[in-house]
């Protein structure tokens, strides 16, 4: 195989399967339109709140901890993308990636430590 | 401009074929999953539609295709329409890189590792589109719940594979099986049992399956993110939760238990097992863990929020980063 040729032979086919699978998607609610029936009803189409009238609108402030936790995966997936590539060529550097990569993961424990005091994994309220 | 037509048509006709199979293998999970959680609870399961219940999963498609797709008012329509096939598509397009036997696979590309990885994080955003659109607070906090739960849990999955990147030297995961093949015993499942135990729990979480199914927890949330869909469109959500189940335990077979081929001890001693073909003993490995899923759905009672959380962050986490420092060390020692 050329050098060119990776995008045809190892990419060009995960494209059609990406397409394959939306198409999929979008011939099923099509097939699905011209056989289903469409009787709508202001009650029908009021949110479902177990039966009670729906009671103010959802799309509101929630609570901080869902953004906190966000921020905190931003930085251990950045991590993880880092612990890929020296996972795969560890073996070719040797000593030096191991000192590295210990010294990486420690200055994240660090933020780890700091996270856990801060009780960012705690749900409770505090 | 001849190969490349050639590689497209191959590559479509592959695709035909095993998403022919693979959501007809998907259609009789669901059948499968409830006959065994049936008989855990000593039930029958589904015992109506022919034979045992037999032809079950063809009566829900056709159930659910001719079913009315409701789009309440207040919806966010664009997004609503749009969220459970973001979620199909992730779901399905995961088995691009997903070796069967030995030579059958769509596309055999060197990142499948981090390709799988990357596109079952797509699947998310499905889920946090719908719970969002649906203007509806079950969904609204099925959603958020999800959301939380699906990131914490990726960065112990992420993290649980990089030690058999670490033994296998590899992200072609058709390399990291003959890997393991050299090994007498065939599998990284030994030596990466930690990375396994977490592989196995965050898999859990990332479907979204019980003990962990905090965001369709139908006790307190009804079903979650999907309280809003009907029809085809609920059923998209369902589809990928079990295509979800099919591709983590796929991921579990190729990574942690040699794919499809035989441990190297098994067939010293019974040189009679080399003539079972690949596929049967990736099957195997793949239908061991759906019935893990099953069982441990049948099992273990729900946990709550808070511990959930911090079985990611302060239990898989530190345990998968132990995992990656051992590994490294042993692997510098050798």
């Amino acid at each position: 195989m050329g050098p060119g040729d990776f995008l045809r032979d190892k990419y060009l086919p995960v494209l059609i399967v990406i397409v394959i699978s939306l198409l999929i998607g979008f011939s099923l609610i099509i097939i699905s339109s011209f056989v289903r029936p469409k009787r709508p009803y202001t009650l029908k189409l009021t949110p479902y709140e177990c039966g009670v009238p729906s009671a103010g609108d959802t799309w509101n402030r929630f609570n901080i901890k869902f953004y906190i936790v966000a921020i905190v995966f931003v930085i251990f997936d950045v991590e993880t993308v880092f612990l890929y590539p020296w996972a795969l060529v560890y073996n070719k550097i040797g000593f030096y990636a191991l000192l590295e990569m210990y010294l990486f993961i420690f200055v994240l424990l660090i933020g780890y430590i700091y996270a856990l005091g801060k009780n960012i994994f705690n749900w409770e309220r505090d | 401009m001849i190969e490349t037509l050639y590689v497209i048509f191959v590559s479509i006709l592959k695709t035909a074929l095993y998403f022919g199979i693979l959501l007809l293998h998907v259609a009789y999970a669901t059948y499968a999953e409830r006959k065994v959680i049936g008989h855990i609870q000593l039930r029958l399961g589904p015992m109506v539609v022919g034979p045992h219940g037999i032809l079950q999963p063809i009566a829900d498609v056709v159930k659910l295709i001719f079913k009315e797709d409701i789009i309440p008012s207040n919806v966010d329509k664009r997004v609503f329409a749009i969220a459970p096939i973001i979620s199909l598509t992730a779901a399905l397009s995961t088995f691009a890189v997903i070796p069967v036997d030995k030579n059958f696979v769509i596309s055999d590309m060197s990142v499948g590792l981090l390709y799988v990885l990357g596109i079952a994080g797509v699947g998310t955003y499905g889920i946090i589109f719908g719970g969002w659109a649906s203007n509806s607070k079950y969904a609204f906090l099925g959603g958020l719940r999800s959301a939380a739960q699906m990131i914490s849990y990726e960065v112990a999955l992420a993290m649980s594979l990089v030690g058999v990147v670490l033994m296998a030297e590899s992200f072609n995961l058709s390399e990291i099986v003959n890997k393991q093949n050299e090994l007498w015993y065939g599998m990284f499942l030994f030596p990466q049992i930690l990375g396994y135990f977490v592989f196995i729990v965050a898999a859990l979480a990332e479907t979204n399956r019980l003990p962990f199914d905090l965001p369709e927890a139908e006790t307190e949330l009804v079903a979650g993110y999907f309280v809003e869909y009907s029809g085809i469109r609920f059923s998209f959500y369902y589809l990928a939760e079990y295509l979800a189940m099919f591709s983590m335990s796929a991921l579990a077979a190729i990574c942690f238990w040699g794919g499809w081929t035989a441990p190297p001890v098994l067939i010293k001693i019974f040189p009679i097992l080399s003539l079972i073909p690949g596929i049967v003993w990736f099957l195997l490995k793949v239908y061991f863990h759906i019935f893990l899923f099953f069982w441990l759905r049948g099992t273990l009672p729900r946990y709550r929020y808070d511990q959930l959380m911090a079985i990611g962050w302060k239990v898989l986490i530190p345990l998968a980063l132990f995992n990656i420092v051992i590994t490294s060390l042993i692997k510098y020692y050798q």
